[in-house]
């Protein structure tokens, strides 16, 4: 097609590009951006892009319902690569120059408690999606007004994995145990909960030697040699996404696997399906597992997600999911989107969920979830990977996370 | 800090012929990588700051390969050869133009082909990570030698990177080829004067460079898993053999390589919490001892 465009077609687009001006800006101003950065790039990416992917999933469905407070949600996304001083810069830049009203901070703790800083001190509300070490909700220092946390704690998964794995050491005869996590608050904090309730509940336990990998770290052969030179009777490792990954392919090679039992509660759906050859019967924690909760509302996400993504959510998909869920019920609840009106009605807050292990789960006053699905079972090297689910007691983790809050003075 | 640990160790067959194993593998990936950046250095005198870009497309073309091939042994080649290649087109195109620069001039260079490199990984492969996976020839029990662990996998690799320091050593100094390579080293001006093609010369040495950090990428694939810029933390171990080694010693970097990698194997067992110390003060020591390197030429 030849067109020719004069001045006057010129002058005119100008002119009606000048009046529609205000439309466009007050319809952009009416979206209500939200905020969200974590790790999208690097080994532990599979887990930040399942993040935004389950966002995405969530603001279609929002969108769909008429959106918060009848404006539609546009989800705003930054890559931090995981480091503190950069998730800071992102989480302030989010909200001073990209107008977002709310954050949803997908970090892993590695940057999480720099993001907690920026929030206490804008006051902008803020949910921590991945973060799972204790102490960034429950020390009462670390707690913010306006942040929450909806993800797994170390110490519940402590308490959880411990009764487990005790009553397993004890029917295999397991007494001599090594550690190998991540060097980094997580790793550190949530090992040494670990030990603590796995010595209360095995007090023959012994920890014979211990490895702490850096994050990303390419290569595991000198922590695999040293683990095998220990000889323990079975390791205990906090490795998560393309770290375990390399460490079991790398373990394999070594026959690691046949040389001790291996617990770890840090294997998703998209990990074990990269793990070419995944050895059965590593005793693990169900990050994510369509057949558990085994509810049809839980199949149904599970399912949704795959045929939109074309892959298994992971731990941090659900997470995420559930953080959109308490912001609508929240905003629903308030008809305001600021910090004090989210955080109070936030907190104490109830709401119906496929990840709960009864359908529900609840923000407690301490601004962390609980009741969400937590069960140890075993692997197998096809889907649906882990099998023999065993629910943990969330009695028991709530009566010894309180008197694990006693002994570090956070009541 | 364990020194019981390490002593008893050293006293254990089992626990020598593990680490040591262990240390040799590590080092002699590192040696792969660092002898292209030696190399570059010795004749072209360019700090290239780019080369874990080349160790992680290596890596990566190697994985796609794979995916087209089935054949790991192909894959490797892909990943050596295209790296080659690259390494020609990298130094053509862009380091060919600020030879006579200053040296931050080619660090600016080189740091922005890491990063452009870095996004379109993430472009063409995803930002996540990817597992090769262990080819099934290699799927088997490892060797006990000893009571010390081998795996036939790490026993193959450490074999062709020992080859492949056999063989670029006779190069440089047996054949007319790396007699002029090394010529060039010490005085590419009269090199040219006498008639050789110094700009064919130096594209010959990055492609063998680049094919030697893509060759370490691709024989790595199978046990590391890849991500973008995973090309980073191989270049400053890299970075390290080389100036322990000495700037421009092929030698000096298989020697320094291997240091690197025993002290590695070894240091995880008696100073688990220190091993990345560990380097960085042999590094100290060395240079103060010998500021030129292992088998550096005083400058």
């Amino acid at each position: 097609m030849s067109a020719v465009i004069t001045r006057r077609i010129v002058l005119a687009a100008g002119t009606a590009s000048l009046l529609a001006a205000p439309w466009v800006a007050r319809a952009q101003a009416n979206t209500l951006r939200i905020g969200m950065q974590s790790i999208l790039s690097g080994p532990i990416a599979l887990l930040g892009t399942s993040s935004r992917n389950a966002l995405m999933m969530e603001q279609d469905r929002i969108n769909a319902a008429g959106g918060f407070l009848g404006r539609q949600i546009e989800i705003v996304y930054r890559d931090s690569k995981g480091q503190p001083q950069e998730a800071a810069r992102i989480a302030r830049e989010l909200v001073n120059s990209s107008g977002c009203e709310l954050l949803i901070d997908a970090e892993a703790s590695s940057a999480s408690f720099a993001v907690q800083e920026v929030v206490r001190n804008l006051g902008i509300p803020c949910i921590h999606t991945n973060s799972e070490t204790s102490s960034l909700t429950a020390d009462p220092k670390i707690r913010a007004p306006t942040a929450f946390r909806v993800a797994r704690q170390g110490v519940h998964d402590a308490v959880a994995g411990s009764i487990y794995l005790s009553e397993y050491a004890s029917a295999k005869k397991l007494n001599k145990w090594a550690t190998c996590s991540p060097d980094y608050a997580y790793g550190r904090d949530t090992t040494a909960q670990y030990l603590q309730f796995f010595k209360q509940f095995k007090p023959d336990l012994e920890v014979i030697t211990e490895a702490w990998p850096k994050l990303g770290q390419p290569d595991f052969t000198e922590v695999i040699t040293k683990l095998i030179q220990a000889k323990p009777q079975a390791l205990f490792t906090l490795l998560y996404a393309g770290d375990l990954s390399a460490f079991v392919n790398q373990g394999n090679i070594y026959a690691l696997f046949s040389q001790m039992a291996v617990a770890t509660p840090n294997v998703d759906y998209p990990v074990l399906a990269a793990i070419k050859n995944l050895p059965a019967g590593i005793q693990s924690a169900t990050r994510y597992l369509e057949t558990f909760p085994n509810t049809p509302a839980n199949k149904e996400w599970g399912q949704a997600y795959f045929k939109k993504w074309n892959e298994r959510p992971t731990n941090w998909s659900w997470q995420n999911t559930v953080a959109m869920q308490f912001y609508e019920q929240a905003i629903k609840k308030v008809d305001a989107l600021d910090g004090k009106s989210l955080a109070d009605a936030l907190t104490g807050m109830k709401i119906s969920t496929p990840f709960g292990v009864d359908g529900t789960i609840t923000m407690r006053d301490d601004h962390t979830t609980i009741g969400y699905a937590i069960g140890w079972g075993q692997t197998i090297p096809k889907e649906p990977f882990i099998v023999d689910v065993k629910a943990a007691d969330w009695g028991k983790i709530i009566e010894l996370e309180t008197e694990w809050k006693k002994q570090q003075k956070y009541i | 800090m364990d020194l019981n640990a390490l002593g008893a160790c050293l006293t254990t067959s089992a626990c020598v012929v593990t680490q040591t194993t262990s240390g040799l593998i590590v080092g002699m990936l590192l040696f792969l990588v660092a002898a292209g950046v030696t190399l570059i250095f010795g004749v072209l005198k360019i700090v290239n700051f780019a080369h874990g870009t080349f160790y992680m497309l290596g890596g990566y073309v190697a994985y796609t390969a794979l995916g087209v091939t089935g054949s790991y042994a192909l894959a490797v080649l892909a990943g050596a050869v295209s790296m080659a290649v690259f390494g020609v087109v990298f130094e053509r195109a862009l380091i060919s133009r600020v030879y006579s620069s200053n040296v931050l001039m080619q660090l600016l260079i080189c740091y922005a082909v890491v990063l452009i490199f870095d996004d379109l990984v993430k472009i063409i492969w995803g930002p996540e990570f990817h597992a090769m996976g262990m080819p099934p020839t290699f799927q088997v029990p490892p060797l006990f030698i000893a009571g010390g662990v081998v795996p036939p996998f790490y026993a193959v690799l450490i074999g062709i990177a020992a080859l492949i320091a056999v063989v670029l050593g006779l190069g440089l100094s047996m054949t007319r080829l790396g007699k002029t390579v090394r010529a060039a080293a010490i005085n590419a001006q009269m090199v040219s004067a006498l008639g050789v093609d110094t700009t064919l010369l130096f594209a010959i040495v990055f492609a063998v460079g680049g094919g030697l950090a893509g060759l370490a990428g691709a024989l790595a694939a199978p046990v590391r898993s890849l991500s973008p810029g995973m090309g980073f933390s191989v270049l400053i171990e890299s970075f390290i053999v080389t100036v322990i080694g000495g700037m421009g010693s092929i030698a000096g970097a298989l020697v320094s390589a291997l240091l690197i990698g025993l002290v590695r194997g070894f240091g995880t067992i008696g100073f688990p919490q220190f091993t990345d110390g560990l380097i960085y003060i042999v590094m100290i020591a060395i240079l103060l001892l010998r500021p030129q390197g292992l088998f550096g030429r005083r400058l």
